[in-house]
Formats: C-alpha cells, structure tokens, sequence
C-alpha cells in the first residue's frame, strides 16, 4: 500500500485511514459533518496526492490528446485547464481526468489514482506513431486542494503571485512561500478554491503552513466525497465507468463529437438514436439514506440503481444519484428505492442541488 | 481506546446488551459509534415486532455508510427510544447511555451465546 509524503502529518492530526486508490489515505480528522462545512463556509485543506500525474509533450501533444480524450483541447487557451474523458472503443469510460494546457506541445493530465497504472498503460498503447513523448511524474509530484470562500484570502497571505489573475480553471506557475507550485483556481467541491503541486518536499512544508491557519481546517476524503456529490461532479465506478458513458451521466460539454476520438462512434450512434439510460438526481420523499448500488423502481418495474448517495451533512435532506431508464427519467416523476425491507418514496429533480461558487 | 463497560454482555456484531427484570436493553457499543463516525440516522423495528438472536433488526447510519443492527438476543420489541432515535449524536456522544430497543426475552439461556467485557475486548484486537 502506498503513503503520500503527507501520511506522517495524517496521524499526527488524528486522521482516520483508509485505503483509497491503493493508497493510505485520511478518511475524516474530526468528523465528515464538521469538514464539510468548514469548506462551504470557512476553508478546507485537502491531500490529493495520490492523484495521478502524467505528462504529454511534443510536436502533436494536441493532435494526440483530442485522439485520446472527448473534449476538444484545440478550444482551450494556454494555461488553461478542461475536463475530460478518456473512453474505450464501446464508449464506456477508461477515467475522467483534468487536462492542464501549457501550450500546443505541453500538457499535464490528472487522473484517479485508483486508476492511474491502467491509464498509463492505455495512453502508451495508444501513442501510435504521433510524435509525442509521454512521462509518468505521479511519483514526483504531490497536490494539495484549498477549498472554499477563505481559500484565496488564506492562499494570498503566502503569495506575491496576485491571485485575482486566475479564473475558474486557469493556472499558473509561482512561488509560494518560496516553494515553485503549479496552481490551477479549481477543485471538486462546488467551491472557489485553488490545487497546488509542487515536489513531495515542497508539498510537506506548505500542507504544515496551510494547515496553520485558524481559518483553515483539514478535511479528508469522505467530506471530498459528500461535496463533490453535493456540487453534482461525478466519481469513477459511481455515475461514470467502463458499463455508464459520458453521455448517459449527462457530460455531453465535455464530449465534441464533431472531432475524431476513441469511442466517439459509438457515443454519436447513441445520440442519434436516443440514451436507453440516464443518470437522474433524486430527493427522498421519507426517511431513508439511499447508498449506493440500491434499487430504483417505478411502480413494480425495476429501473435502475442508486449511484451514490447522502444525507447531505448539517442537514435533513437526502438526495441521490441513479442510473435510470431513460423513459423514467423526467423531473418530477414517483419513483421508490428499496431500502433494506421498505420502499423509500422519491422523486427525480435536477441534480443541481447546490449554487456553485466558481470565480468566472 | 474504546470504552466497555463491566456490567453488559457483548455481541462480535458491537452491540451491547443491559438486562433489567427479564427485559433486554439494546445498542451500539463505543467501538461501532467510532468506527461509524457521526450517527446521522438509525432506523429499527416497530414495537411488536419479534427479533432473532444474530438477526437484523434496523440499521445506524453514519454520514458515510449503513451498517446493519443484530440483535443480540431473541424476543419481542416492547420499547423503542424514540428520542435518541430523534437525536441521533447521542449515540457518538454516549453509546452506552442509549439503548435503541427494549426487548422481552424469549430464551434468557441466549445471553451464554454472548461475549463478556473481556471476551468483548480481546475479540477487538
């Protein structure tokens, strides 16, 4: 099992741990409630080291990655970033992952860490004869996530750097209390916050600066989960995966099916003649916390499951997410989950279930 | 360190059991409340309702995960604590203060199945 370079600090704050990613990673350091909160109304300090790292450079580093992934890297300007998708040839999803654009020949993709060996391994396969060279610096580089109203108050007391330069998904390179990082004004969270790499060394001292703020709280990875789901961005093997495509869990911005990619034919055939399934927000009408892999119906007739699912935290409010029939997926329809020995009534809605706080 | 208490008997399944006049007082121990994390809703059988030793009787819920509830011995539910049931954090804050059912006893010969503080203890390491 592997450590990020923050795993002694983890401890020495009273983390608990998991295993995430095939990583040794701080579930929670108080309580889920708690840390989710401080991010939608203070600050959160997260490690996403474990996430993976991978450097596309050369002369058809563009030609190559709108190859590789769904969205169209031609669109999007010099230090900026975009998400994107990796798919195989039947449109399932290889993984979802952030693309950084230096420029025309420079890119770094950040990919799930659970599946960062099988996508390395796809890239390479997939280099062909483009004339690109392709580096795995996961090992070298670790990122931390500050997230939140008070992240950019916090992250410019430590910066020369003016940080109103940066809009949501843009990125620079600076110094920050002296360490060189690569920031990107982004995250997973519904919140305005910033990622920071820098060297495992760099990473350690300024995740112990951070951390030292009053305004600052650390959070782990169940409040990373509770609001990404919050903020409606998806999880790998959750609403997408090699079964759900990018279309059926509602990512179509990020699919540009008038360029060539790996999938695209299957995913254009989809669209023409209609999604059989669609991922659908879900609020629960009675008591009841819908998890993940519970069974949707309407009526008697089974038509799909729960995705993922919370209590959101500090609330009472239980929302889902489900991969239902697409002739069952309107806004407003009856439907139930079958939970333990009852069936919860539900309804589908929007899956907007938080205002997003981005810095446009 | 988690905290059990002497005078209770113990199921593999963390929960814990307080007899009192033939009635058995079920709920979580320290163990399973930390282990969950924050309680956020626990959901149990209606008061009639007959439980098995060994067999579901509800589920806690923590914001993270649902883990079932066995129940401990057999018997018919007379009680349900309804008002921990409403204040859910009371079992994080003091799991051995909040029974969730009381149940009447079928069999009291079933609390020999069950673990003592010690057993409890060691089957923790």
């Amino acid at each position: 099992m592997k450590k990020t370079i923050l795993y002694d600090e983890h401890l020495k704050h009273g983390a608990k741990i998991v295993e995430f990613g095939g990583y040794l990673m701080p579930i929670e350091y108080t309580n889920i409630s708690l840390e989710h909160q401080a991010v939608r109304k203070r600050s959160g300090l997260f490690d996403v080291s474990h996430m993976g790292e991978i450097e596309v450079k050369g002369r058809e580093a563009t030609e190559f990655i709108n190859y590789l992934t769904t969205n169209d890297l031609r669109l999007v300007g010099h230090k900026k970033m975009a998400y994107s998708l990796m798919l195989y040839e039947n449109g399932g999803v290889v993984d979802d992952l952030m693309v950084y654009k230096y420029n025309n020949e420079h890119y770094l993709l950040v990919v799930n860490a659970g599946n960062k060996d099988k996508d390395y391994e796809w890239i390479i396969n997939h280099k062909g004869n483009f004339d690109i060279e392709i580096n795995d610096l996961s090992d070298q580089i670790s990122l931390l996530a500050i997230q939140g109203p008070y992240s950019f108050k916090v992250l410019q007391k430590i910066t020369d750097f003016d940080l109103n330069s940066l809009t949501l998904f843009d990125f620079a390179e600076f110094m920050v209390l002296g360490k060189q990082c690569m920031v990107s004004r982004s995250g997973y969270t519904g919140e305005d916050g910033f990622e920071i790499y820098a060297s495992n060394e760099d990473i350690l001292y300024l995740f112990k600066e951070l951390a030292s703020f009053p305004e600052v709280s650390l959070c782990g990875l169940g409040a990373r989960d509770t609001l990404r789901f919050e903020a409606a961005m998806p999880l790998y093997g959750h609403e997408i995966s090699e079964d759900i495509n990018p279309l059926e869990a509602g990512l179509g911005f990020a699919v540009k099916l008038d360029k060539d990619f790996i999938g695209r034919d299957v995913l254009k055939h989809a669209k023409e003649t209609g999604l059989n399934r669609k991922i659908v927000g879900l609020e629960l009408l009675e008591k009841g916390i819908a998890r993940s892999g519970y069974e949707v119906y309407h009526g008697e007739e089974k038509i799909g499951y729960i995705t993922t699912g919370y209590m959101i935290p500090n609330t009472d409010k239980t929302l889902a997410f489900a991969l239902v029939d697409a002739r069952y997926s309107s806004i407003g329809m009856d439907v139930s989950i079958q939970i333990r020995k009852h069936r919860v009534a539900s309804k589908i809605r929007n899956k907007k279930f938080l205002e997003k706080k981005y810095i446009r | 360190m988690s905290k059990i208490l002497e005078n209770l008997k113990y199921a593999a399944s963390h929960e814990w059991v307080r007899v009192e006049d033939g009635f058995a007082y079920i709920g979580i121990t320290d163990y399973a409340q930390d282990s969950l994390g924050s309680i956020v809703y626990i959901e149990v059988g209606e008061v009639g309702d007959e439980v098995a030793q060994g067999e579901e009787f509800g589920a806690v819920e923590s914001v993270k995960a649902a883990s079932d509830l066995l129940s401990p011995v057999s018997g018919e539910i007379v009680e349900v604590n309804e008002n921990v049931l409403d204040n859910t954090e009371d079992v994080n804050g003091d799991p051995y203060g909040s029974w969730l059912i009381k149940v009447k006893m079928s069999d009291e010969s079933e609390l020999d199945n069950l673990l003592d503080p010690k057993q409890y203890e060691e089957s923790l390491d």
